[in-house]
């Protein structure tokens, strides 16, 4: 059994009286790509948070590298390696694209020279050329606000790959893009895996993507886990088609 | 390398910086303190318009860096001490020679720009979990509280203030001497300022500005960020204190802590020439202080009055501020590209990649 | 600070009832103003650092009202009409341009106010220290050593009736429901067919007419001055962030709280400390809620 990057253990989280996630379990294997999948509200983006740093948990334990972080701060994870894009794409609206990229370099090991580091040399020709393995290259000097949503999509995940974090978690990528790109970003996200050796945990309700993409793929539904498995293996589940078509 | 445009602009505020008071001695002071205006403008700009982390409160610096160098100044060689010296009410006027003035003097800026500096590192260990409205409000609040708690203090005059020692010169040495200082620290800062902003750091404290939770979760180290500019910002307001505490001779809570003038001025000057950008404090700060300096003698009793109808009128109806609206009406020329073949075309999400 | 600690607590602890009843009474004047603000903020998002000045001014009405010897109630009722009117020409020429701007637009352009308001007060009244002398009767108890002068009861029970009139007019009336639906969702609102613009120069009247009332009280209880201003703002900013929006019994409850911790610092530390008590508080209450966010994982915004 390969290593495992995070395990998320027994993690329970409720919101007033609504139970967002009840016992979670569930891992991510170092340089796979996992995927959870669930209808909506099943507690998936609730279970990112948690394991971002982005609210308390009610009880359960996660580890990074074997390291306990459910009392870390959303900051102090992303410097240990692992990041996350948001469901509605967050970038820096008011700067242009090589900026948004430039300031996006890892912070992990930041000393005091990096701080005042010129912008000019070896981090933007980085930075311009995974612009151009997204295919923004040419949009490079836009005000990144002013791109349209798929395309700061794209924006944010070069971002994330320009900080070359040891997993990247990404909430729903193929969201509002158009079906016709979807096959490209399905290339990038295996290359970034497996060119850049970036462990991937995605959240997906595309389910041919997420069957095409993923190794292990876990299914929540109402807060608890339903089924885990390879691919073809969830895709015979009778639970997790139930599920889907609503029989639960 | 510094573009064309700025190179003229440099040129034409080094003629006025250095000729200014050459031609128009009897306004050496008012350009003094236009500087002045200007380095409270910019360095402000580095934390309310770059980092959108608008204070009230840099005032508070400016008024601990003049009471600061007022304490070194006048320990160093009255040999009474401090306690001594204020006390008498300003009846004892001990006379310094020119080394031990200008010396005491120096020593006293550092002092000032250090414990400013080390104000700002205690300060934004609490004040930095606050964000927008909590921010500003929680910053003022530290400049009335520090204003109200040194005049209790009776070592540095309490209520009554301090007499500042007397310069070793005649009145127009003085001015020229405070004019140099005080230019001198605005270029020092603009050139700073002007340099980080073209590094990582400025790119890191406008990330913060567009989103700070994203820049948290892309693990930049926010708060490392936002101290070095309150600090920078800290340092200049306490050096310039000190400066112009010299400048008034005497100091008590107004002299020290003007909130409702030079603490609101220099946000109004940013706004007004434009936030977050190198120019804009600059241009706001000239502007706001050569209206104020024409109209103030016409309008007797009223200048308080007109000044606050001023902020207001600048603040409701101009807050996009001069260089914004330049930067909206010419970008081109800023820089800032613009996509074509978006123009005027409705384009839906997702289907130009 | 020792002495007067003994004199509290060991050689005549009854003063502490006065302390406590002094406390009240400028609580409740406190809490009512801290309410204006908890509706302008909480409907239309503003923050009003004029506040405090509106207090002032309303004194300063009561006070010109008492020379012509106006019985209180009327200057009550005038002060509320004027200050109504005030407040809605105030939103008709500035908050209107200003309440879809970044809310530190609104902090600094109600700054610009409060130091307009300041000038205009301090050019028409002076800058000395008055108050309206309504000549009514002291109680005396404990043998002098608690006094209670009436019209500071009186106040206490105006500021109650004021209270209550505005928990019936938002509960009850069309006004009132208007604002609460608008404060909850403005576009929903708009949608069905509510003036919202009208509802927030009503809601910015309303809290400027508080603010008048409470200044009123303020004038007979205690003393009003053009620059005192700010010290209210910052009090009412105190207790809206620590009680939190709409939520009217911590409203009153932290204004008692304020009013007693005011009092307490008067007599323990000595009057020096009477301005900067009021902006301790309220950066203790910041400093309170963001630990507490921090064990959420979450910062105050």
């Amino acid at each position: 059994m390969s290593e495992q990057l995070i395990s998320v253990n027994d993690v329970s989280k409720s919101y007033g009286g609504v139970h967002a996630n009840v016992d979670i379990t569930m891992s991510v294997a170092k340089g796979s790509i996992t995927g959870i999948i669930g209808p909506n509200g099943c507690g998936k983006t609730t279970l990112f948070n948690s394991i971002v740093g982005y609210h308390p948990i009610d009880k359960g334990s996660i580890k990074f590298e074997n390291a306990e972080i459910s009392k870390l701060r959303v900051g102090d994870i992303a410097r240990l390696g692992m990041l996350r894009t948001f469901q509605q794409t967050r970038i820096y609206g008011k700067m242009n694209c090589v900026d948004n990229m430039q300031i996006s370099v890892s912070h992990r090991s930041s000393s005091k020279t990096s701080i005042f580091a010129s912008r000019k040399g070896e981090i933007k020709d980085r930075a311009e050329s995974l612009l151009e393995f997204v295919g923004l290259y040419s949009k490079r000097n836009l005000i990144s606000g002013d791109l349209s949503f798929g395309q700061q999509k794209l924006l944010e995940f070069a971002m994330a790959l320009m900080n070359e974090p040891k997993v990247l978690l990404l909430d729903e990528p193929t969201a509002g893009i158009n079906p016709t790109l979807i096959n490209g970003l399905i290339d990038r996200l295996r290359r970034a895996n497996e060119e850049l050796g970036i462990t991937l945990c995605v959240i997906e309700h595309n389910m041919r993507v997420i069957m095409n993409l993923a190794s292990k793929i876990y299914c929540l539904s109402n807060g608890k886990m339903l089924a885990s498995g390879t691919p073809s293996d969830l895709q015979n589940d009778q639970r997790v088609i139930d599920a889907y078509l609503g029989g639960s | 390398m510094i573009a064309r445009n700025d190179a003229y602009i440099y040129g034409a505020l080094g003629i006025l910086g250095i000729l200014g008071p050459i031609f128009f001695p009897n306004y050496t002071l008012s350009i003094a303190y236009l500087w002045m205006m200007v380095l409270m403008a910019s360095t402000w700009d580095t934390l309310g318009g770059q980092t959108g982390y608008n204070s009230l409160g840099n005032i508070t610096f400016f008024g601990v860096g003049m009471y600061i160098s007022a304490i070194v100044q006048v320990s160093f060689f009255y040999e009474g001490g401090v306690g001594e010296y204020t006390s008498a009410m300003g009846s004892i006027k001990p006379v310094f020679t020119e080394s031990q003035y200008f010396i005491g003097l120096g020593l006293g800026i550092l002092a000032a720009g250090v414990v400013s500096v080390l104000m700002a590192l205690v300060f934004s260990s609490f004040m930095f979990g606050l964000r927008g409205p909590y921010f500003a409000i929680g910053s003022l609040g530290l400049a009335i509280a520090t204003a109200e708690i040194t005049i209790t203090i009776n070592y540095v005059g309490g209520a009554s203030g301090i007499s500042m020692p007397l310069f070793p010169g005649d009145i127009e040495f003085r001015s020229t001497f405070f004019y140099i200082l005080c230019f001198v620290f605005a270029v020092a800062a603009h050139f700073l300022l002007r340099w980080l902003y073209s590094t990582q750091f400025g790119l890191a404290i406008n990330a913060i500005r567009d989103d700070e939770d994203k820049a948290e979760a892309m693990g930049i180290p926010t708060l490392k960020y936002k101290r070095i500019g309150w600090t920078i910002a800290a340092f200049f307001m306490g050096c310039i204190g000190a400066v112009a505490g010299n400048m008034a001779g005497f100091i008590d809570k107004e002299v020290a802590y003007p909130i409702p003038t030079f603490g609101i001025f220099m946000v109004a000057m940013v706004l007004l020439g434009g936030k977050g950008t190198l120019w804009g404090p600059v241009l706001g700060a000239i502007l706001f202080h050569v209206i104020k300096e024409t109209t103030w003698t016409y309008l007797l009793n009223l200048q308080w009055v007109a000044l606050g109808l001023i902020l207001i009128v600048n603040i409701v109806y101009f807050q996009q501020g001069i260089m914004g609206w330049l930067q909206s009406k010419y970008p081109e020329s800023f820089g800032i590209a613009i996509d074509a073949s978006r123009e005027g075309a409705n384009v839906k999400s997702g289907e130009t990649i | 600070m020792l002495e007067n600690l003994q004199l509290l607590f060991v050689w005549a602890p009854i003063i502490n009832i006065q302390i406590i009843l002094e406390g009240i009474f400028v609580g409740a004047v406190f809490a009512l103003s801290a309410y204006g603000l908890a509706l302008v903020w909480g409907v239309m998002n503003i923050k009003n650092l004029a506040q405090g000045d509106f207090v002032i001014a309303g004194g300063y009405m009561a006070l010109a009202l008492h020379y012509y010897d106006v019985p209180l109630l009327i200057i009550m009722l005038i002060v509320i009409l004027v200050m109504f009117i005030y407040g809605w020409l105030i939103y008709v020429t500035m908050i209107r341009r200003i309440i879809d701007q970044d809310m530190f637009v609104s902090l600094l352009a109600t700054f610009g106010l409060s130091l307009l308001m300041q000038q205009v007060m301090n050019l028409i009244f002076g800058p000395e220290v008055q108050t309206v002398d309504m000549e009514m009767p002291v109680y005396d108890f404990f043998d002098n050593m608690v006094t209670v002068p009436s019209s500071k009861i009186l106040s206490l029970i105006l500021a109650g009736l004021l209270a209550v009139a505005v928990v019936l007019f938002m509960k009850k009336s069309r006004t009132g429901q208007a604002i609460r639906a608008t404060s909850q969702d403005p576009r929903a609102a708009k949608v069905l067919g509510i003036d919202t613009d009208r509802v927030y120069a009503f809601t910015f009247a309303l809290n400027s007419a508080l603010c008048g009332a409470a200044g009123v009280l303020v004038s007979i209880i205690w003393v009003i001055q053009p620059f005192y201003g700010i010290t209210y703002s910052v009090r009412t900013f105190a207790i809206v962030t620590a009680a939190g929006l709409g939520n009217l019994p911590a409203v009153i409850g932290a204004g008692f709280g304020i009013g007693l911790f005011e009092k307490y610092t008067g007599i323990i530390f000595g009057t020096a400390y009477e301005v900067a008590a009021p902006v301790l508080i309220l950066l203790i209450v910041l400093v309170w809620r963001q630990m507490l966010l921090k064990k959420n994982r979450q910062v105050v915004q």
